[in-house]
């Protein structure tokens, strides 16, 4: 039973996430094929070299430039005659696509997969990962998108043939307009391997400032809790928690932060917790490998001025 | 032109979800209830829309048991012009690929050419719903929106998309869906009066049954567990010295 690979391109280079769809997807099949589709042929470059691949399906037209997900979800769904699984990784990319291709197919996809227990049955977080559910597909065809921070990343080494596939491009109703892109310097908030993160405690978004210079010694990445953001401190990008951005990373520095359920549930599986607060009380102790019960201030201002 | 608003009834995203530990499943026995967050944001977009005068009309749809009429009520109090409900019997496990096929014969009987919604319900997190009935129904889709501008012949939208790597900004030609995130707007508060007068709005009641759309579950819950926030052994320091120490053998620096 073969599988296909929605391969998400970063530029040319293969997005993390896809990578850990490869692992996934070498668990369900021996036969994995990869699917692009991109604007630029030469963007086979890297795909082909990825292991554990067969073989490169690509799609290339100016239309797909842009993801125009209209578009995407045919072209996919025309691609998946003969393959049992469609696996991608938990990205927007796919969480915008993978979905319509499921309906296009009459196929119930699968989201957020963080194990494969068997060849139809999954483990997936629901309630933001306080519970995790699993499930088994009745579908003959298997659709679904895996967490990054679950699966290995595959890596390169392989050199896979590369097919262009001659796909009629559909009509659509929809035009790229323009891509904004984050400025920030720093790492991105759910694949960062730290994060310094910010609580109420701070104040003030002056005082926020001290997160982010602390972020960038450390090369991590700026969070928050919902109650910083509503005081106003930073915007709502940067929310951890249920309605936010779940994460889990290997050092998640909390600071100012009590832990409400719907922060914890955004944090919880990150590897090292630690916690500076002067409340000795606060939820979020609990779950910290580290503590530090101290004025923040004073602490921020320490770390900040360590000599590393 | 009219909006649809689909909207969902969930666990009260503030209260921890308990695991039934005989049948295995998410118990919500007497559990407090709410609109999912996401829809509130979405239930106000279309409100927007309605006072500024760019729609006829706003339509909340919910499936589920007779509970549901309590969240659909909490949408015509925040200013919704009238409700469908469809009724279920018992509480059916419905997944994203139900729910779209639900709505888009609720879509089609209303021709209703813009759907507004949430993202995902902060329940089972599916982010699946609004892309399926997009292409249910070949509507053009905006996932993820914080913006939202209608033109002013009312034929397209700009949508502005949280995406991993920005924003991204679209023009989507109506009919279309958009699912909502959080930065959109800030959802109003239902009114005392408006509570009271939402009693006497319009509320349609469709039997799920009477669709003849099949809802044999496509995905089996077999169990579920706790994976909760575990407490941890944790150890007391005192200085930027030691965090420093400390993290460098636990190898995270």
């Amino acid at each position: 039973m073969s599988a296909l690979i929605l391969i998400e391109l970063n530029g040319s280079e293969v997005n993390a996430s896809s990578r850990a769809a490869i692992t996934a997807a070498s668990q369900l099949s021996d036969s994995i094929d990869a699917l692009v589709l991109t604007n630029d042929a030469s963007n086979s470059a890297s795909v082909s070299k990825l292991a554990g691949i067969n073989s490169v399906k690509m799609i290339v037209d100016d239309a797909l430039e842009n993801a125009n997900v209209e578009v995407a979800s045919k072209l996919i769904a025309d691609a998946m005659s003969g393959y049992k699984y469609l696996v991608s990784g938990s990205s927007t990319y796919s969480k915008n696509i993978l979905p319509r291709v499921g309906a296009l197919l009459d196929v119930q996809p699968i989201s957020d997969v963080c194990e494969i227990k068997s060849n139809n049955t999954f483990v997936r977080p629901l309630y933001a990962g306080n519970i995790m559910a699993t499930v088994e597909s009745s579908d003959d065809t298997i659709i679904m998108t895996v967490r990054a921070t679950a699966f290995d990343h595959s890596g390169d080494g392989g050199s896979a043939e590369v097919e262009v596939l001659t796909s009629a491009i559909p009509e659509s109703n929809s035009t790229f307009i323009s891509l904004q892109e984050s400025q920030s310097e720093r790492p991105e908030l759910t694949t960062a391997a730290r994060i310094v993160s910010g609580g109420r405690g701070l104040g003030s978004k002056e005082n926020f400032a001290l997160i982010e210079q602390l972020a960038d010694k450390l090369d991590a990445a700026v969070g928050a809790s919902r109650a910083a953001v509503d005081a106003g401190f930073i915007s709502n990008d940067y929310q951890v928690g249920q309605t936010g951005k779940v994460v889990a990373p290997q050092l998640y520095l909390a600071v100012g932060i009590s832990g409400a359920i719907q922060h914890l549930a955004g944090m919880k599986d990150s590897q090292v917790i630690v916690v500076i607060n002067n409340d000795p009380d606060a939820p979020m102790s609990r779950m910290a490998d580290l503590v530090w019960q101290t004025d923040l201030f004073g602490a921020l201002k320490e770390l900040n001025e360590y000599q590393v | 032109m009219k909006i649809i608003i689909p909207i969902k009834r969930v666990l009260d995203p503030y209260t921890q979800a308990r695991v039934n530990k005989q049948t295995e499943q998410v118990d919500l026995t007497n559990a407090k209830m709410a609109m999912n967050p996401f829809c509130e944001i979405a239930v106000e977009e279309a409100l927007t829309l309605k006072e500024s005068g760019a729609a006829s009309e706003t339509i909340a749809v919910s499936i589920g048991t007779d509970k549901t009429v309590d969240t659909l009520r909490t949408a015509l109090a925040m200013g919704v012009d009238r409700a469908i409900f469809i009724k279920t019997e018992s509480e059916l496990d419905l997944q994203p690929l139900h729910v779209g096929k639900i709505l888009a014969n609720i879509i089609k009987r209303e021709e209703a050419e813009l759907i507004i919604m949430g993202k995902q319900a902060v329940d089972n997190d599916n982010n699946q719903t609004g892309q399926i009935l997009s292409g249910l129904l070949d509507y053009s889709l905006g996932t993820f929106i914080s913006q939202f501008d209608l033109s002013s012949d009312a034929s397209s939208v700009e949508v502005s998309r949280e995406i991993d790597s920005g924003i991204e900004t679209r023009k989507l030609n109506l009919p279309a869906i958009v699912t909502v995130d959080l930065r959109l707007n800030e959802p109003r508060y239902a009114s005392l009066p408006n509570i009271m007068k939402a009693r006497s709005k319009p509320l349609e009641t469709i039997e799920l049954d009477s669709l003849g759309i099949d809802t044999s579950p496509r995905i089996k819950v077999i169990s579920v567990v706790e994976s909760g926030t575990k407490d941890r052994a944790s150890k007391q320091i005192s200085s930027a010295e030691e965090l420093f120490s400390e993290l460098n053998q636990m190898g995270v620096l």
